[in-house]
């Protein structure tokens, strides 16, 4: 299929270009200007950008078929824009073996909606005791291990886990996160949980793991990427290590970004978050970082919970929140509060997230794949059940109404949504 | 913000679920009508016909002796049916979710639920969930709210002092993990006590806790000078050892109450306690049982606070 796409404004993070042009596209990558395409798609008025990278979307395949599939996620992640996504380890079982990894890729290529890079898992089960066969699992196609939401007690193999993989130039992402400060805890330790009688989760229990992660990741020089910072704390402690030029990325969620602890309310459990809500002062800090270029990705952190899931006391409530067709709009909203032009802004889903996850996406030029996310910046829509295509619709944002709509995804130079 | 979702929207009492965000003109009403149930309480025929027909579900997954039937006893005054539950030992051991079980007992007929939960919030979640004609009164959860608990003491100290604007009260203990403590604070801060102080460990205090109007004081001689009003509360046993306290004697050595150390309080000073008291642990006997103890007054008045909240929720 070669498509032209006319008359679109077309942003290119990577490079800052911002003009009204058209792209042409065959083979599945960017081409050079062609004649006589297959199909016209006409973007006036509409952005033109690369597809958007995701570096944090549950699709909950293996394990948890009834709280998500990979069809209606990746049918979420194309109406959201997404075309590249890394999908964390914490699946039931866990992805720490090459078959699980390969079923996953095999899964996810069939369906053809977006990249599916899995994040291989740190340890065997996640249990934080004995690593997994990283080389075996890069080979089957993971991108990074982690741990997911789970936690890494114990500081020795956290040490030799960072020498390994940086031995072979493996990236590791974490969540810093001391699980022993942090046990029990189910919201900020702060102002609303003293309120509301919620078990606290103070902020030094992340900037006490950083603490710890910087150090290893300094000593080691392994690549880390600080996955979903939550504290103003955490924020001044990459901004330490990125001025003594640490291989040191990280990034925050959709929700850390706009809300805080005060939109707990009377115990929504759609704020019931991994790690959770702090305080304004934290969410302005992490919004402030982020527009510096200290925190370098804005994820979605995608995580869709059925609904006995979370219709439960709000301590009992499962964590997370569904944001793969969020991302867009949320970044929009906070680029225009910070008046940032909209190449910059994009960066923070697209070129900057590649880079991290060391593949060829997010961004426009000639050769490069085509992924596109072609949108009207402009476009309201009110946040709801119904106008949601995950399975999950679990989020905080319900009933908020934002600007952003995605016209068309396209997937190596085929269209994979209209909307 | 959620509009709060105990009041109607004519601003009436549809649940008591929590203290907070309850205007001060609605505590005063529960308070006078309490007021007028006691005198019912004292009657040979101990019964008014204000919920014949009505049922109340005491719907307890947490147990609880006390409370239940104080809540019982209140609900048989008022002449409403009453149905005791206790989830602990059924549904919930059977993997039946809380809104199910809810669900059973709404078709069933019920008229109120009394709701105790371990977990802080889940009377709003049941609150969220029940039909219209249905109303929920939070008999405890987590370390949340405990709202008739502290209507009740509210009820005690206008009882002995008449008034709110000159007072100094202070709770002891257990801070952190108490329900009361949260909702008694409220209260006091609603109703325009101009000193409230919490004495304690750091270790029992939530972490800005000033943020609720109220001072903190670790030192029992300096924090009960003068206080009109002192609240004690209950320590759990199982947090008399390990990372919160070393242990009970130890406790009882620095925030025990004493005569001694209530020698700093004013001299006409009342003494509270919720119960069931840990005597020799947060009070000493001599005090519990002393002159200034206000502590079986409190029970007795419970039962016509509790009286008051479920015949004003199911009027409304």
């Amino acid at each position: 299929m070669r498509i032209h796409v006319r008359n679109g404004r077309v942003i290119d993070p990577a490079t800052g270009r911002d003009a009204v042009a058209d792209v042409y596209v065959a083979d599945g990558k960017i081409a050079e200007e062609f004649a006589r395409p297959d199909r016209v798609i006409d973007a006036k008025g509409l952005v033109v950008a690369p597809g958007f990278v995701d570096l944090a979307a549950r699709l909950r395949e293996p394990g948890f078929e009834y709280k998500a599939t990979l069809e209606s996620e990746l049918e979420a992640a194309a109406a959201g824009g997404v075309t590249s996504l890394a999908c964390p380890p914490d699946t039931d079982p866990p992805l720490d073996e090459p078959g699980l990894v390969d079923m996953l890729r095999r899964r996810a290529g069939a369906l053809s909606r977006a990249r599916v890079h899995p994040i291989g898992a740190l340890t065997l089960k996640l249990e934080g005791v004995a690593l997994t066969e990283m080389g075996q699992l890069t080979d089957a196609g993971c991108v990074a291990f982690s741990q997911g939401n789970h936690a890494m007690p114990d500081s020795q193999v956290l040490w030799r886990a960072l020498q390994y993989a940086a031995t072979f130039g493996y990236k590791v992402w974490l969540r810093a996160e001391d699980a022993a400060l942090a046990r029990g805890g189910v919201a900020h330790d702060g102002e609303m949980a003293t309120r509301l009688g919620l078990p606290g989760i103070p902020p030094f229990a992340e900037t006490i793991a950083l603490g710890t992660l910087i150090e290893l990741a300094r000593a080691t020089r392994a690549r880390v990427h600080v996955c979903r910072l939550s504290s103003a704390g955490a924020v001044e402690l990459v901004r330490r290590a990125k001025a003594e030029k640490l291989p040191l990325t990280c990034d925050v969620a959709i929700h850390h970004l706009h809300l805080s602890e005060m939109d707990l309310g009377y115990f929504d459990s759609h704020c019931r978050l991994e790690p959770p809500l702090r305080s304004q002062r934290d969410r302005d800090a992490l919004s402030r970082a982020l527009a510096e270029g200290v925190v370098d990705c804005l994820v979605s952190d995608h995580t869709p919970v059925d609904e006995d899931g979370k219709h439960l006391p709000f301590a009992e409530a499962e964590p997370g929140a569904t944001g793969l067709e969020l991302l867009l709009p949320l970044a929009l909203k906070w680029g225009e509060a910070h008046q940032l032009p909209l190449a910059a802004t994009l960066a923070r889903i697209t070129s900057e997230p590649a880079r991290v996850l060391g593949v060829d996406a997010g961004r426009i030029a000639v050769g490069a794949p085509a992924d596109l996310a072609i949108f009207d910046p402009r476009a309201a829509f009110q946040v709801s059940p119904q106008t949601l295509k995950s399975q999950g619709k679990n989020t905080p944002f319900l009933g908020y109404e934002l600007a952003g709509r995605v016209r068309f995804t396209l997937l190596a130079g085929s269209v994979v949504y209209e909307g | 913000m959620q509009r709060n979702p105990q009041l109607n929207a004519n601003g009436e009492l549809q649940h008591l679920l929590s203290i907070e965000g309850l205007p001060p003109e609605v505590l005063l009403q529960i308070l006078d009508t309490a007021e007028s149930f006691v005198g019912v309480t004292e009657r040979e025929v101990k019964k008014v016909p204000l919920l014949r027909g009505k049922s109340v579900f005491n719907l307890f997954f947490e147990p609880s002796t006390r409370t239940r039937t104080t809540f019982e006893i209140a609900a048989k005054r008022l002449s409403a049916d009453v149905i005791n539950l206790n989830i602990a030992a059924s549904s919930a051991t059977k993997g039946e979710s809380l809104l199910d079980t809810v669900a059973n007992l709404s078709a069933m007929q019920a008229d109120i639920f009394i709701v105790r939960h371990a977990s802080s919030g889940a009377p709003f979640l049941i609150a969220r969930h029940v039909k219209p004609h249905e109303h929920v009164v939070n008999a405890g959860d987590g370390r949340h709210a405990h709202p008739t608990q502290g209507l009740l003491d509210l009820y005690t100290i206008r009882h002995y002092k008449k008034d709110f604007s000159g007072l100094t009260v202070a709770i002891v203990g257990d801070v952190l993990h108490s329900r009361v403590a949260r909702s008694l604070i409220h209260g006091l801060t609603t109703l325009g006590v101009p000193q409230v102080r919490v004495i304690g460990p750091q270790t029992l205090l939530p972490l800005g806790v000033e943020a609720l109007g109220v001072r903190v004081f670790h030192d029992m001689r300096t924090g009960l000078r003068d206080c009109d009003v002192v609240v004690m509360l209950r320590l759990q046993n199982e947090r008399m050892r390990g990372a919160l306290l070393p242990s009970a004697q130890e406790f009882f050595k620095h925030y025990g109450l004493t005569e001694e150390k209530l020698a700093a309080a004013r001299r006409d000073a009342i003494v509270m306690h919720p119960g069931p008291m840990n005597r020799g642990v947060e009070i000493d006997s001599t005090v519990a049982d002393g002159p200034r103890s206000v502590i079986l007054p409190q029970v007795t008045f419970g039962i016509a606070v509790r009286m008051a909240v479920m015949s004003i929720v199911a009027g409304n």
